[in-house]
C-alpha cells in the first residue's frame, strides 16, 4: 500500500498506472466499448478507413480493428506477462544461490549465465521455437530458457552487496538459520533492483513475442494477437495503412505504459536517507 | 597489455564449449527424429538412412557432439541440407551486410545521442531533459518489425525517398540502401547510449581535475571538449559492449523485412526451410560473433581509460 501510495505521488508512476488500468479496464469492458464481434465477417464493410463508427477502420475481412487490438490484449499481455515473471523467478533464485553461496555454487552458475549470454537474445528465441516448431507453448519454452539471465546477474550482485552490510551481520549473530537469512532477509532487499529491471523487460518482450508471431513462430492465426495483426496487413499496407498502424501503436501504448511505470517504481522503491 | 588479452582469450575458450554445447543439445530437444523431420514425409527409407549416417546419428551422443565440435573447430560449422554447402561458405556470403549493418546503427546511434545527451546533461532536472527523456521513451516503445513497416510506408511509399529493400552494388548505394534497417537498429541503441552518456556528462563535469582545469583559466567549451566529453565517451564504449548482443539480435527481424540477404535473413530462411544443421551452425555463429566483439570492446576500454585492467 506505501509503495502504491509512493507511486501514484511520483508523476511518471503514476501516468503509467493510469494507462495500465485503463487497458485493463477496455480490455474487460470490450462488450460495452464496441458493438462489433472480433471474429465476425463482414465484406461489405472492407477496409474502410478510421471514422466514427470504426474508431481504427476495418480490415480486408470487415473486422473492426478497435475490437480486434482490445481482444488482442488479452494474449499479448498474457504472453509477455509470463515471459517476463515466469523466467524472473528462475532468475531471482539463481542469483541468489550463487551470490550466497558463492565458491563453486557461483561459479557454476555464472558461467552457464555467461554462456546463455553470449546468444543474441532473438536468435536463441527464434532458433528454439524454429526447432521445437511454432505454438505458444514452444514460445513460453523458448524465453524460460532465454530470459533469466539478466536478474540472475543482476539478484546475484545485489545479494553479494547485501550480505555485508550490518544487518545481515546482525542476523547471523543471532543465529538465524541460512534459509531464513536468505529468504527473509536478503532476498527481498535483493529483488527490488530485479523489479525495476523487469519493467524495461516487458517492454521489450511484448515486442519480442509480437516478433514471433509476426514469424509465424507464435501465437497462431485467427487470434487477434497484435503481431499477428501487422502481419496479415502488410500485403494491404498501400490501401489501408490503418491496418499496420493501430496493432503497432497498441503495442507502443504498452511498452510507454510500463517504461513509466519502471521509472516511478525505480524512484519509489529508493531507499531513504 | 599483450599477456592480459592472451589470458582473456583463454578464459573464452570454456564459453566457447560451452556455447557449442548449448546449441548442439537444442537439437536433441526436438521432438522426433532429426532425420525424418528435416526430409519431411516423403522421404525414402534408404534417404533416412543416408542422412542419419551423414550425421553421425546412428552413434552415441557424445561422439555426435564430438563431430559437430570437430565442423565448428574446423571452421566448416556443419553442411547445409537445403543448399548442400557447408555453412562456412554461406555465413561468409552474409556476413558482410549483417556487419555493415551493425557497424551503421551504431554510428547512426552516436550521431542521434550525442547532441541530445549534450543537451540533456546541460539542461539536467529542467523540461528540456524531462522531454527528451520522454521521447526516447517513445522510441523504445517502438516494436522494431512495425517501425521497419512504418518507414517503408511513409519514407519509401508515401515520400519515395528510400526503396523499400534490398542491397545495392558497391559502398555508396548501400550507404543509401541500408539507411532504413541501420535507423530503425540504431534507434533504440540511441536511447541506451543517450541515458549512460548524459549520466556520464553529468558526473564527469563534477569531477575535482574539471575543476583544476577551470582554475588554470580554461574556457568553458575548451574544457568540454577537451576534457568532459573524451572521458565521458568512455563509458559509452563498455554500454555499446553490453549492447552488442542486442545490436546483432536485432538485424535479423530488420534484415528479413528490408530483404538484405545478411546472417538474419539466412536464420529465418533456415527456420522456414527446417534446414536443421544450419539453424545450428548460425546459433553458434551469432554466438562467437558477440563474444568477439565483446572482447574487441573490452580490449578498447582498458585502451582508453588506464584505470581499468583486464583481468
Amino acid at each position: 500500500m506505501r509503495l502504491l501510495r509512493n507511486l501514484l505521488r511520483n508523476p511518471a508512476g503514476a501516468i503509467g498506472l493510469a494507462m495500465m488500468a485503463l487497458t485493463a479496464a477496455a480490455t474487460v469492458l470490450t462488450p460495452l466499448l464496441s458493438p462489433f464481434d472480433p471474429f465476425a465477417l463482414d465484406f461489405a464493410n472492407a477496409m474502410q478507413p478510421p471514422s466514427a463508427l470504426h474508431w481504427f477502420g476495418t480490415d480486408n475481412f470487415g473486422r473492426d480493428i478497435f475490437t480486434r487490438v482490445l481482444a488482442g490484449a488479452v494474449y499479448d499481455l498474457r504472453l509477455a506477462l509470463i515471459c517476463v515473471f515466469g523466467p524472473m523467478a528462475i532468475g531471482v533464485l539463481v542469483g541468489l544461490a550463487a551470490g550466497y553461496f558463492g565458491g563453486r555454487v557461483d561459479a557454476l552458475l555464472m558461467r552457464l549465465t555467461d554462456i546463455v549470454w553470449a546468444f543474441p537474445f532473438y536468435v536463441l528465441v527464434l532458433a528454439i521455437v524454429g526447432v521445437l516448431g511454432p505454438s505458444e507453448t514452444n514460445l513460453y519454452i523458448a524465453f524460460f530458457i532465454v530470459n533469466w539471465i539478466g536478474y540472475a546477474r543482476i539478484v546475484r550482485g545485489e545479494t553479494l552487496l547485501i550480505s555485508r552490510l550490518e544487518f545481515i551481520e546482525a542476523a547471523r549473530v543471532l543465529r538465524f538459520g541460512r534459509l531464513r537469512v536468505m529468504l527473509r532477509h536478503i532476498l527481498p532487499n535483493a529483488t527490488t533492483p530485479a523489479l525495476v529491471y523487469s519493467m524495461s523487460d516487458v517492454v521489450l518482450t511484448v515486442q519480442a513475442v509480437a516478433a514471433m508471431s509476426f514469424f509465424g513462430l507464435g501465437v497462431q492465426p485467427p487470434a487477434p494477437e497484435w503481431g499477428l495483426l501487422i502481419v496479415e496487413s502488410i500485403d494491404f499496407m498501400r490501401e489501408a495503412p490503418w491496418m499496420t498502424i493501430f496493432p503497432g501503436l497498441a503495442i507502443v501504448w504498452i511498452g510507454i505504459a510500463f517504461a513509466l511505470l519502471g521509472e516511478g517504481l525505480s524512484t519509489a522503491l529508493k531507499p531513504k536517507g | 597489455m599483450f599477456l592480459a588479452i592472451l589470458k582473456r582469450l583463454l578464459m573464452l575458450v570454456p564459453v566457447l564449449i560451452g556455447i557449442t554445447l548449448l546449441s548442439f543439445l537444442l537439437l536433441q530437444i526436438m521432438p522426433g527424429d532429426p532425420a525424418s523431420r528435416a526430409l519431411g514425409t516423403r522421404a525414402s527409407a534408404e534417404e533416412l538412412e543416408a542422412m542419419r549416417q551423414l550425421w553421425g546419428l546412428d552413434k552415441p551422443l557424445w561422439v555426435q557432439y564430438l563431430y559437430f565440435l570437430r565442423d565448428c573447430v574446423t571452421g566448416s560449422f556443419g553442411v547445409s541440407i537445403f543448399h548442400k554447402q557447408p555453412i562456412i561458405t554461406l555465413v561468409a556470403a552474409r556476413l558482410p551486410f549483417t556487419l555493415a549493418i551493425v557497424a551503421y546503427s551504431t554510428v547512426i546511434a552516436l550521431v542521434i545521442a550525442l547532441p541530445f545527451a549534450i543537451l540533456a546533461a546541460a539542461r539536467r532536472g529542467r523540461l528540456t531533459d524531462v522531454a527528451i527523456r520522454q521521447v526516447f521513451v517513445v522510441l523504445i516503445a517502438m516494436p522494431p518489425f512495425w517501425l521497419c513497416y512504418v518507414l517503408i510506408l511513409f519514407l519509401a511509399l508515401g515520400l519515395g525517398w528510400f526503396p523499400t529493400g534490398g542491397v545495392g552494388e558497391g559502398f555508396l548505394a548501400n550507404l543509401y540502401r541500408l539507411f532504413l534497417p541501420s535507423l530503425v537498429v540504431g534507434l533504440s541503441t540511441a536511447a541506451l547510449i543517450q541515458q549512460s552518456l548524459r549520466a556520464a556528462l553529468i558526473d564527469t563535469m563534477q569531477a575535482d581535475y574539471i575543476d583544476t582545469a577551470r582554475a588554470k583559466g580554461l574556457r568553458g567549451r575548451e574544457i568540454f571538449l577537451r576534457h568532459v566529453l573524451p572521458n565521458s565517451l568512455i563509458s559509452t564504449i563498455s554500454i555499446i559492449g553490453v549492447r552488442v548482443s542486442w545490436i546483432i539480435g536485432g538485424t535479423v527481424v530488420v534484415e528479413k523485412i528490408f530483404s538484405v540477404p545478411g546472417l538474419g535473413s539466412l536464420l529465418i530462411d533456415a527456420i522456414v526451410s527446417r534446414d536443421l544443421p544450419v539453424i545450428r551452425g548460425l546459433t553458434v555463429f551469432f554466438a562467437v560473433m558477440v563474444v568477439i566483439v565483446n572482447l574487441i570492446t573490452d580490449i578498447c576500454y582498458a585502451l582508453a581509460d588506464p584505470r581499468v585492467r583486464l583481468e
